[in-house]
């Protein structure tokens, strides 16, 4: 009996995690079609690209890109902390990363509202005017910092709720695939970062 | 009895998520200052290799793809050689439509 109980755990442990692996894979084919314009449109339009980046905060890309790494580093610090009994470091890890992921779009806040602040938005005067291969090259930073914004966001939100499933002991030593699967996602969602941050800001 | 634990992969220790922690943290800083040498044309070959390394390091320790049954990497690896094969498909199409490059 208890080998049948543990066999059939692990079947549903194997399979919820190739199931976050599949969507992974799916988010990959997503991102990967934007990927695919940019780099089209920088081989059509390089000097355009290396013009427009230098308007981009080396700076700030460089500390979120750290932030990111680092709230990737406390996920799986959880995880760990959580396998080896210790419920308070791993909510305590998992606060963290929720925070840095909170750093993260604050700064992409004040990223943007400089960008709208100098004129620079969708369909605005000053991007219309601008020739073809930079007003490629926003239209790329927008919806590629976008929606990679978007993901962080719902990564927030997910490892909140996971937090508090901790609290609550349902996840715990003995069943933690919730908070490995969030752990994938926020890795993965970390992953487009580390793409998106040397095409996008050190290009210039 | 050949009963096995729900979890498939060992637990890895802090110390290794420290090292890779840094090991990214030193990549990016390398990443950096290679983009302040302006190699132009060429500055895209150190940014992805490096940025490949990085993602390298994730996939292993932090989402522990070294622990995952075979069946799993190959699927990943189908996966992305999906997108590479994509990506130089599109290529082949635009290098000849535009003369690129």
């Amino acid at each position: 009996m208890m080998n049948e109980t543990a066999s059939r755990h692990r079947v549903g442990y194997d399979g919820a995690k190739m199931g976050m692996w599949i969507f992974l894979f799916t988010e990959l084919l997503f991102f990967g079609g934007m990927f695919l314009l940019y780099s089209v449109f920088r081989s059509k339009y390089a000097p355009d690209f290396h013009a427009s980046a230098a308007e981009l905060d080396v700076y700030l890309g460089t500390a979120n890109t750290a932030i990111l790494l680092t709230s990737s580093t406390s996920m799986a610090l959880s995880i760990a902390l959580l396998r080896k009994g210790k419920q308070r470091l791993s909510i305590l890890c998992q606060f963290i990363t929720i925070s840095l992921g909170m750093v993260f779009l604050f700064n992409k806040y004040i990223e943007w509202a400089t960008h709208i602040g100098n004129g620079i938005y969708p369909h605005s005067p000053a991007l219309t005017g601008m020739s073809r291969g930079k007003v490629i090259f926003f239209s790329l930073y927008y919806v590629m910092t976008g929606i990679h914004g978007i993901h962080v966001l719902i990564g927030v939100c997910v490892i909140l709720g996971m937090l508090l499933f901790t609290a609550k002991g349902r996840i715990h030593q003995g069943d933690f695939v919730k908070l490995e699967n969030t752990g994938l996602y926020w890795h993965f969602v970390d992953i487009i970062w580390i793409y998106l941050f040397p095409l996008f800001y050190l290009i210039t | 009895m050949d009963e096995k634990a729900p979890a498939s992969a060992a637990v890895v220790s802090n110390k290794t998520y420290i090292i890779v922690w840094l090991c990214l943290l030193l990549l990016t800083a390398t990443t950096v200052s290679v983009a302040k040498l302006h190699l132009t044309k060429y500055a895209i070959i150190p940014a992805v290799a490096i940025a490949t390394a990085k993602a390298g390091l994730v996939v292993n320790f932090f989402m522990q793809l070294r622990e995952e049954p075979w069946v799993l990497k190959m699927m990943l690896l189908v996966a992305i050689l999906a997108l590479t094969l994509i990506i130089l498909l599109t290529f082949a199409d635009t290098w000849f439509r535009y003369g690129l490059g």
